[in-house]
């Protein structure tokens, strides 16, 4: 299973970035094999950054996010997508993932924080 | 004629010098419209205090998708260049505050599965303030439609008489919604360093816009003679210096208008008035 985690660099022990929308990058991992490729976030600058974004991830096939933050938009569209949403998630992008294969993750029942959260830090 | 009063920096006093100014033309005879184009936060209305007799209420169109009629062809989300319209599969999402109403998505849909809703984003009060008509326009709480609300408010000028425009500060979208076509442009800044960094930007814009203008100084004799000198560097006329008065401020913070609380002032407006060729 492929797992996209917001990172601010294209490795897996960059950190998670805590913006959705916003993120650097998103390191999407194969569960199974531990296995990533880096996909750009092409929204950064552009308004509805976050539905955006919800696009790209899941046009990587990815069936969860793990992120910092993310706001009711994107919430939503990743919803629509069937992608499994854990936020709060912290530290390099390869703990993160193992925290999630171990099931320590909580599952996110909706946005955390209000829509353009990202656009400032 | 319209007369746009405007400001880079926000608190200059483009409301007070609308106001009185749209009030002292309408009692020397002029017809006179004043035109709340603030919509974020109309507050011409504190000082005018109209009679308000009609309201209307602004509405922009949004899609609505018919799912039963949609075949998933995911045209709609491709032409949105807002995200406002999103395909996930068989599944479109709209997300109505994104929308800008440019009507793409109705167009390319093949199954006329795209309906046009409306979405309310403000409303607009009209009225009398004495001799003065007066129009004003409220952005609904949340809404960002503010441009598309401005220009229904404008569209309440009539055409033979003065319309007196109170502009949303800044030098964003709303302020040129505001004064697109304007016959003419007074800036109103205060004599400080702020008051000068964003007056640089509201000239700049008017002059992109090609549109005439000139500078009034408020609160003249605070902060320091930086705002003069650049106007007389760049050739900028100042058409009128309203003093650092306490009394003033204290009519304003009591919802008064100056030429009432003040009348010694009248004379100034009137004179502004005629420079400006609204008298």
């Amino acid at each position: 299973m492929k797992v996209a985690v917001t990172s601010t660099g294209r490795t897996m022990d960059a950190q998670v970035d805590p913006r959705f929308g916003r993120a650097a990058c998103f390191v999407v991992v194969d569960t199974d094999n531990m296995e990533f490729e880096a996909v750009e976030n092409t929204n950064v600058d552009a308004g509805g950054a976050g539905i955006s974004a919800a696009k790209v991830v899941i046009d990587t096939g990815a069936r969860a996010v793990l992120t910092g933050n993310c706001g009711p938009n994107a919430e939503r569209t990743l919803r629509a997508g069937n992608i499994t949403l854990y936020t709060g998630v912290t530290g390099a992008v390869a703990e993160a993932v193992e925290r999630f294969k171990a099931g320590k993750l909580t599952e996110a029942t909706g946005p955390n924080v209000q829509s353009h959260s990202g656009m400032n830090s | 004629m319209i007369l746009a009063v405007a400001s880079g920096k926000g608190g200059t006093g483009k409301t007070t010098v609308a106001t009185n100014l749209a009030k002292v033309c309408a009692a020397a005879g002029r017809p006179t419209q004043y035109i709340d184009c603030d919509v974020e936060e109309p507050n011409g209305h504190i000082f005018l205090k109209p009679q308000i007799d009609g309201r209307e209420e602004v509405t922009v169109e949004v899609p609505q998708v018919d799912a039963a009629k949609c075949i998933g062809c995911g045209r709609c989300g491709q032409i949105c260049q807002y995200s406002a319209i999103v395909c996930i599969g068989e599944k479109v999402l709209t997300f109505e505050q994104l929308c800008h109403s440019c009507g793409g998505c109705w167009l390319v849909c093949p199954a006329e599965a795209i309906e046009r809703e409306p979405l309310r984003i403000g409303e607009i009060e009209t009225g009398q303030a004495g001799p003065l008509g007066f129009v004003s326009g409220r952005l609904e709480i949340g809404h960002v439609r503010t441009p598309s609300l401005i220009r229904s408010v404008r569209r309440h000028i009539q055409s033979d008489g003065l319309a007196i425009v109170d502009v949303p500060p800044g030098t964003s979208c709303p302020v040129v919604a505001a004064i697109r076509g304007v016959d003419f442009v007074l800036l109103v800044t205060e004599p400080t360093p702020f008051g000068l960094n964003d007056l640089k930007l509201a000239v700049e814009l008017v002059r992109e816009m090609g549109l005439p203008f000139a500078v009034a100084i408020n609160r003249d004799g605070i902060g320091n003679d930086q705002t003069q000198a650049y106007c007389k560097a760049e050739g900028i006329e100042i058409v009128a210096s309203i003093p650092d008065d306490r009394r003033i401020a204290q009519a304003y913070s009591t919802g008064q208008m100056i030429v009432d609380a003040l009348p010694e002032y009248t004379e100034r407006f009137r004179d502004l008035a005629t420079r400006l060729g609204a008298l």
